[in-house]
This record gives structure tokens, sequence and C-alpha cells, in this order.
């Protein structure tokens, strides 16, 4: 797994890479963190390269998405899900709790 | 069948999925499935990892995966703690973000992800089989 971040004026685009589970989770919310620790909570999550994701990484999603979303201060979004763990996001219910968007400047622009 | 034993450890799970992947991919699953039964082994796998054998170490899972006509087995077997499925509460899927529980998602994933998924805890731990029908 890698993950780089990018700091935009009104959010940051977070890109993750490779694969997320019970291993790695804790790297990538340790990233997330870094993000929010520096008080920035409009997150993009650019998904275009990662090959696979468990539940250990829709936990991740999930706890970063609340502490976005307290006192309206921002939100998680996610970009170009590839197929396989939109599906499997899908069958977790998690798709209503993130927006997604198939463009990484559009995400950006949302904000 | 073609067993194998890992440690059960976080850090095994790649090469779980691995193992499962080849046997399925061999098998003729499409890529949507092979996926589905990578994901099922890795919830199955991190669920023994972190209840069955909480607080024990040098845990191990021993996998064993085939087809059987057309159907894929897969059989993980533990020497830990009993594990009782019908404890684990189903995840509420409506639920609004501040409500969303985690727990259960993975066993919730796992019945979705596979045809059949059978729990037996004998005294000498928990055997788990999952069997998903190809095509």
């Amino acid at each position: 797994m890698e993950i780089t971040s990018q700091e935009f004026k009104h959010c940051d685009l977070v890109k993750i890479k490779g694969r997320v589970d019970s291993s790695t989770a804790q790297e990538f919310t340790k990233a997330l963190e870094k993000v929010t620790n520096n008080g920035r909570y409009k997150i993009a999550i650019d998904m275009s390269e990662l090959e696979y994701m468990s539940s250990a990484g829709f936990r991740a999603l999930l706890n970063t998405q609340r502490n976005c979303k307290r006192y309206n201060r921002g939100e998680v979004v996610l970009v170009k899900l590839p197929d396989r763990i939109r599906e499997a996001l899908e069958l977790a219910g998690f798709t209503e709790l993130f927006k997604t968007f198939t463009d990484p400047l559009e995400a950006v622009g949302n904000f | 069948m073609t067993t194998t034993t890992f440690p059960a450890n976080f850090e095994y799970l790649d090469e779980i999925r691995d193992f499962v992947g080849d046997i399925a991919r061999r098998s003729g699953f499409s890529e949507k499935d092979i996926y589905s039964l990578q994901l099922a082994a890795d919830e199955a796998a991190t669920n023994i990892i972190e209840h069955a054998y909480e607080g024990i170490k040098n845990g191990f899972i021993e996998l064993a995966c085939d087809m059987q006509g057309d159907l894929l087995i897969i059989i993980m077997r533990d020497e830990g703690r009993t594990f009782d499925p019908s404890k684990v509460k189903p995840p509420n899927l409506k639920a609004d973000l501040s409500e969303r529980q985690i727990g259960g998602l993975g066993m919730y994933l796992m019945r979705k992800l596979m045809d059949e998924v059978r729990y037996e805890s004998t005294r000498n731990g928990n055997i788990l089989t999952m069997i998903k029908q190809k095509g």
C-alpha cells in the first residue's frame, strides 16, 4: 500500500494505491488522521489505483467520515472507485454514506 | 484438497488471498468472483485472528481449498476460542452515519459473497466451511 497526499486550497486529495486489509488499514488510518489533525476536514480520496479493500479499510473510511462531518466542517468523498471495490462498498451499504466522483478535479471542485 | 497452514497474523492475509485466488483462477472463475472469494477468505481469516485468537500467541489457520464439481470449497480450521456465529449481530446497513456499526460487517460480507457459510465448533477449535458455485 502506498499513500500520497496533496493539499489544495479548499481540500486535500489523498491517493491510495495497492491493497488495504487488516494488516495495512492502520497505516491508511494514520495517513487520514495526519490530514484531519492538521485541521483539514475536506478530503477527496483517489482510489483509481486501489486494488483491494476489505472491511478493515471500510472502517477507516467510516471513522474518518464521522470525524470530518462533525460540526459540518467537511466531508470525505471518493474518486474513481474501481468496479470491484464499488461492488463491495455497495454490499456493505457504504455507497450512500459517501459522494463519489469519476474525476479528481471534479471532486476537488466540489468543495 | 490443497491444504496449507498460515500463522494467525494479519501479515499473512495477502498470502491467504493469493492461495484462494490462484485456485479460483485455475478453476475458471470470473475476475469478479475471484475478488469475492478473496474478500470472503480475508474477512474469515481476519475474524479468526481478531476473535478466536484474541490474546493468544502462535495461533494458526489451516486453510483447505478445492473444487468439488462446480463448487469451490474453502475450509478454515483454527484452535482458538469457541465461536458462536449466532452471537454476532447483523449490521444495520440503513443506519445513519453516526449510528453505523462496523462490527459484524465481515461476517455479513462473507454470507453475501458466498453461497453457503457454515460454522462448526469442536473441542479442538472451529471449522468454517464456505462454498461458492461457479458460473
